[in-house]
């Protein structure tokens, strides 16, 4: 109690802080809403490649003086179109070559990071986060990014539940199912970009992939898992930038343990999907 | 309208193999067609190429005498099992709306008329009762069924139906024909993927023979015949005859 009075007198005090949470809300849902759509097409090493490919683009940036996000999303969708490129031009399978150019992109980045020297920008912050760095135009960044992204899914979530569910007949009725594909590839690099100072591009495959799982294992309904994601995204959050302040501790890292906290439980407790509730049903129906 | 699908010397490769070679038909319409052939003769290939989504080195495709892009709203798909992940969060009543889908402009949601009409569909195939589960609960023919009734909620004219028995048991089976039988006598022209030759007489007015070119096409009881059959199956059958030696059957080795 003593700990959440002096967090919440913090926030109050510290636009720093204010500026963390807003963020990390932001990232919570935007992340939680096209996680789904990722787990539920089978994408999560996808969802990989595309933020480790950012790093690359993000450097770039910053040495031509351009803004992040156009890198950003340069080199995320030239890796998303360079996976499916090798994989329908050679025997080589999706998961093969999505595991050469997520490494292969992420080392040009890192090189590049190196030639430029670590004094001019900060190659933890870009792999780990930095929120409480986040400026105001960061912050607007994220905001736009999110409401842009939810957006998108909802005026176009008809067309990616059918091409989720059942590609084929996406195809016959004569839906863009590659169009569908390369957009989502697109949100997926803004939603990296958004998340760089929350929890970095190591860590936001965990804010993409935990909370929509842990939703799935909830609902039997898209909309409700949709819902879902977005709220254990932004408890994980806010969770997870507390303990970070509290103890002082990595604020991304924190964050991604909670959202994997929260998962765990409903592995174990979920109504329909918990192991340890079905082992228990298995208990008491052998018994009776 | 004299013919639901006319295909003219279509030819469709895969990788640089040719999985479709030279095919020419022309498909009556209000009847129940199955296609049969062994494993890798292009069934499934051929109702793409119809469908229009697989890429045709040649030929010219027709349905009720329009291109494929004209008529997409007329023709139905209805996937074989095991393309679809049965664990996906989507209630039955769902999937049977998605059938409205073609009839949507691209931003519209499906208006209380369009569930209205998934329901009625439901019920025709007698799957009202299990709207609100989730479609991984369902047995093998119940979600076949469902897949049937979001066919029908599109109201085509022409349903493809890939391997629609594989995998259900023979009471859910009956239930299925008899459903397609009646789909049929409401005026339209179902093909059906299918690859078990036991039934076939029973089932199809129409038969098609395929393996990658046109073996036989046409009335059930003119093609399905011993030595056609044989030719589709590369002449892996036999031939059982029957005691007073009229009757007989084929079986594949």
């Amino acid at each position: 109690m003593e700990n959440l009075n002096y967090f919440i007198d913090a926030v109050m005090t510290y636009p720093f802080l204010q500026n963390a949470l807003i963020a990390g809300v932001l990232v919570g849902i935007v992340c939680g809403v096209v996680g789904c759509f990722i787990i539920l097409r089978g994408m999560a090493l996808m969802g990989e490649a595309i933020s480790h490919a950012v790093l690359p683009g993000v450097v770039i940036a910053y040495m031509l003086g351009a803004s992040f996000f156009v890198g950003a999303v340069i080199t995320g969708v030239l890796t998303a179109l360079g996976i499916g490129y090798i994989s329908q031009n050679s025997r080589i399978k999706d998961d093969s070559a999505i595991g050469i150019l997520l490494t292969g992109t992420f080392a040009v980045g890192v090189v590049l990071v190196t030639t430029i020297g670590s004094t001019s920008i900060n190659v933890w912050h870009i792999l780990f986060g930095n929120v409480l760095a986040v400026s105001r135009t960061d912050l607007w960044m994220t905001l736009g990014i999110t409401v842009g992204v939810l957006i998108l899914i909802f005026v176009f979530y008809k067309q990616l539940l059918l091409s989720t569910f059942d590609p084929t007949m996406a195809k016959a009725i004569g839906l863009p199912t590659r169009l569908i594909h390369y957009m989502l590839m697109f949100i997926l690099s803004l939603v990296t970009v958004a998340s760089l100072n929350t929890v970095g591009i190591i860590l936001v495959v965990a804010m993409l992939i935990t909370p929509g799982a842990t939703a799935y294992l909830m609902t039997d309904r898209l909309p409700m898992m949709l819902t879902l994601s977005a709220v254990f995204g932004v408890i994980s959050a806010v969770v997870g930038v507390y303990y970070s302040y509290i103890y002082d501790v990595a604020t991304g890292a924190s964050i991604v343990i909670v959202a994997t906290l929260l998962f765990t439980l409903a592995f174990l407790f979920s109504p329909k999907q918990g192991v340890f509730v079905r082992w228990f049903r298995r208990m008491t129906t052998s018994k009776a | 309208m004299t013919s639901s699908v006319k295909v003219d010397h279509l030819s469709v490769s895969y990788h640089g193999e040719m999985a479709l070679d030279n095919i020419t038909f022309e498909a009556p319409t209000q009847e129940l067609i199955g296609i049969i052939g062994p494993n890798g003769a292009g069934k499934s290939t051929l109702i793409k190429a119809i469908m229009g989504m697989v890429p045709k080195n040649q030929g010219d495709i027709k349905v009720f005498d329009q291109s494929v892009s004209k008529m997409r709203q007329k023709i139905a798909y209805v996937p074989q099992r095991s393309m679809i992940d049965f664990d996906f969060p989507v209630l039955v009543e769902d999937v049977v709306v998605m059938g409205r889908y073609p009839h949507l402009k691209w931003w519209q949601r499906p208006s209380k008329k369009d569930r209205d009409k998934a329901l009625e569909c439901l019920e025709q195939v007698g799957m009202e009762d299990f709207r609100r589960r989730q479609i991984g609960e369902l047995s093998g023919g119940q979600q076949q069924r469902v897949f049937i009734a979001r066919a029908l909620a599109q109201e085509s004219d022409l349903l493809f139906l890939d391997e629609p028995f594989a995998g259900i048991d023979l009471s859910s089976e009956q239930i299925i024909i008899n459903l397609l039988r009646k789909i049929r006598n409401q005026g339209k022209t179902l093909f059906v993927v299918h690859h078990d030759l036991s039934k076939v007489e029973e089932y199809f007015d129409s038969l098609m023979l395929l393996n990658q070119r046109l073996v036989g096409f046409g009335a059930q009881e003119d093609v399905f015949k011993p030595q056609l059959i044989s030719e589709a199956y590369n002449g892996n059958i036999a031939t059982l005859h029957s005691e007073d030696g009229d009757g007989q059957m084929v079986v594949v080795k």
